[in-house]
């Protein structure tokens, strides 16, 4: 259980003046939850979006496992093993729940226009598999019963798991989830963490951006929290909480403690 | 039980539409041509739909894609060429006679190469902005056709190019009615209906079939979501690319026959005009959904001509005192029925169903069993 998934290290993206990232590095072994913290503004979706290739970094350097890769397209970081969440749910709202997990197979899938046209008894093999492989992911994350339905007439939470779905459909070394908590309630907040909880159990590798610090130190083995752009402290969710610089970044500068915040710092 | 039913209805549907030009036939040409017409329309909005209905990227310029069709067809078929060009005619004699069965994938493979060409420069334009340049596009190669008379003759500009082959497979004439018995016989538009129904289910068949497959699939994502459908490893870029392709493919296949329907093309065919009413097929229709886009194309070309006919029964111009005659009163009643269709339904006469495979089921079941 000690390879490495993800490493990297050195990024620095810049917007005009304002430098969103410096030298911001992390190392997210097999197994691992790993969560990505901050105030608002640090610059963890920024980090995000250039490890996921939306973003060109000024610098860095980036391996998957065992593989340097360059994040150049979007597509190609989901090829090489990469799959993202959105902040804001975007499924593709007018297919049904079982097709948006149907594309999530296309990566992994090879068949082409002719194969399609002709029906070779290849492309309908891969298309039996592709199909049943979407049944189980939705059956996975528990909304087997609303494949048929188009993805936006599903509830907010269901949208999040349908997500989570697609995103598994790519067969990812790492998944990558952004905020998956926002907006939700907090008996939908327990069945999210039940549900990473398991995909983590099943061997897979989570990054984890998220706002809820309760649930960031429930679920993570891992924490890395950004400030300002900057790396200010990295390890246990133990550790992190007791960390000066972290109370500073969520506590220092305000006036009034947000509750969220006190609430994970008390525990 | 299930699979019967709709073996039936697909047998019942395959009788109506053969039989349907020879009762149409005894009624007169006119109708076989109106019939013809819309075929040809269904097979131009069924490649539109690939590119608007799957992929979401709206074009505006399809008819360019008619058009080459049109041309290579007009070009390979025709006297123009060796009556221009001193060493084509040395070559190959006073006419070109290209067989039609060699110019169909040309022309397709031609118009899709366009089609190509025209999608590599808009691949990061979107909605409105996508819409503007392929209206662009569509005027460029009109105008284009219009101008090349000079310096070289190669489109005989507005003037067109006439004279081009009528289609001939085997033994069999298209130009000419084919004699069944001594007083029976098949018109030639009759002929040419039937070629054209083979194009239209052939199309069919590809759309449905792409509809339903990992290409298809990763088309209507990016219709739906471009940066979900990347985050997915789709290779937006040339998914986008293939489906301009494949809808500009069909496109030139309609125009090569639409050149040889005819035997005369000239620019004036293939204006801006012609885009819209195509688009306007597709989205009146069920924009993505081939039924409804069957249903678009038929009715909104089928339509206009029997309006004409209708006018002309009744003397509309007389009746109005010269006011109103068929061109006025098309446009108006195509009009209104737009206004009226986008109003009441606003997804198309025939839209995509609303769930997915088991749950029409499911519904059906229940339906019929409540009854």
């Amino acid at each position: 259980m000690t390879d490495t998934v993800l490493r990297v290290a050195g990024i620095s993206k810049r917007f005009g003046g304002l430098q969103a990232l410096s030298d911001v590095g992390l190392t997210i072994q097999r197994g691992q939850v790993y969560g990505l913290i901050g105030p608002n503004g640090a610059g963890k979706t920024t980090f995000f979006n250039v490890i996921t290739g939306l973003y060109t970094p000024d610098s860095g350097t980036f391996e998957l496992a065992g593989k340097p890769y360059t994040p150049s397209a979007v597509h190609e970081v989901a090829k090489a093993g990469i799959a993202r969440t959105f902040q804001n749910i975007r499924l593709f709202a007018d297919m049904t729940a079982l097709e948006n997990v149907m594309v999530g197979r296309h990566v992994r899938t090879r068949s082409g226009l002719i194969g399609a046209v002709l029906r070779s008894p290849k492309f309908k093999e891969e298309e039996r598999q592709i199909a049943d492989r979407a049944h189980e992911l939705l059956e996975y994350v528990g909304i087997a019963r609303l494949a048929d339905y188009k993805a936006r007439t599903l509830s907010y939470g269901d949208q999040r798991r349908l997500e989570i779905a697609r995103a598994l459909a790519t067969d990812p070394q790492l998944i990558a989830l952004d905020e998956p908590a926002a907006g939700m309630n907090s008996t939908e907040k327990v069945v999210l963490r039940e549900l990473i909880d398991r995909i983590r159990k099943d061997g897979r590798t989570i990054l984890l951006i998220e706002h809820d610090v309760k649930l960031v130190m429930g679920l993570c083995d891992r924490v890395t929290v950004l400030d300002y752009g900057k790396q200010i402290a990295e390890g246990s969710p133990y550790d992190v909480q007791r960390d000066e610089k972290v109370i500073e970044a969520y506590l220092g500068h305000s006036h009034k403690p947000t509750t969220q915040a006190a609430g994970g710092k008390a525990e | 039980m299930d699979k019967q039913k709709r073996l039936i209805v697909i047998f019942l549907a395959a009788l109506a539409l053969a039989i349907l030009p020879l009762l149409l036939q005894a009624a007169g040409n006119f109708w076989v041509r109106i019939a013809d017409t819309a075929l040809l329309y269904v097979l131009l909005a069924l490649g539109l739909n690939i590119v608007v209905g799957y992929a979401g990227l709206l074009d505006l310029g399809f008819v360019a894609f008619f058009a080459i069709g049109a041309y290579t067809f007009g070009l390979l078929a025709s006297p123009h060429l060796p009556e221009n060009f001193a060493w084509i005619a040395q070559q190959f004699g006073d006419s070109l006679h290209t067989p039609v069965w060699l110019v169909i994938p040309i022309g397709a493979a031609v118009a899709g190469v366009f089609g190509i060409l025209l999608g590599a420069p808009t691949l990061k334009l979107r909605g409105d902005y996508l819409a503007i340049v392929t209206l662009g596009f569509g005027e460029i190669i009109r105008v284009f056709l219009n101008n090349l008379d000079q310096p070289v003759n190669i489109t005989n500009g507005p003037k067109g190019i006439s004279q081009i082959d009528s289609v001939r497979f085997f033994n069999i004439e298209f130009a000419r009615a084919l004699d069944i018995t001594e007083d029976y016989a098949i018109n030639s538009v009759t002929l040419y209906y039937y070629l054209f129904l083979l194009l239209v289910v052939a199309s069919v068949i590809i759309c449905h079939r792409l509809e339903l497959s990992r290409i298809g699939r990763a088309w209507m994502a990016i219709r739906e979501d471009e940066i979900a459908a990347k985050a997915m490893g789709i290779n937006t870029r040339n998914m986008k690319l293939l489906a301009f392709g494949m809808g500009a493919t069909f496109g030139g296949v309609s125009g090569v026959m639409f050149a040889a329907f005819q035997g005369f093309i000239s620019p004036e065919s293939f204006s801006l005009m012609e885009s819209v009413m195509i688009v306007a097929m597709v989205v009146l229709g069920g924009i993505g959904h081939l039924p409804g886009v069957i249903l678009g194309a038929v009715l909104l070309s089928a339509l206009p001509e029997v309006l004409r006919w209708v006018s002309g029964v009744i003397d509309l111009q007389a009746v109005t005192g010269g006011r109103l005659d068929a061109a006025i009163l098309r446009q108006l009643l195509i009009a209104l029925a737009m206004i009226i269709v986008m109003l009441l339904r606003p997804r198309g006469l025939w839209p995509t169903p609303e769930h997915g495979k088991s749950l029409q089921r499911l519904n059906g079941a229940k339906k019929g069993g409540a009854a």
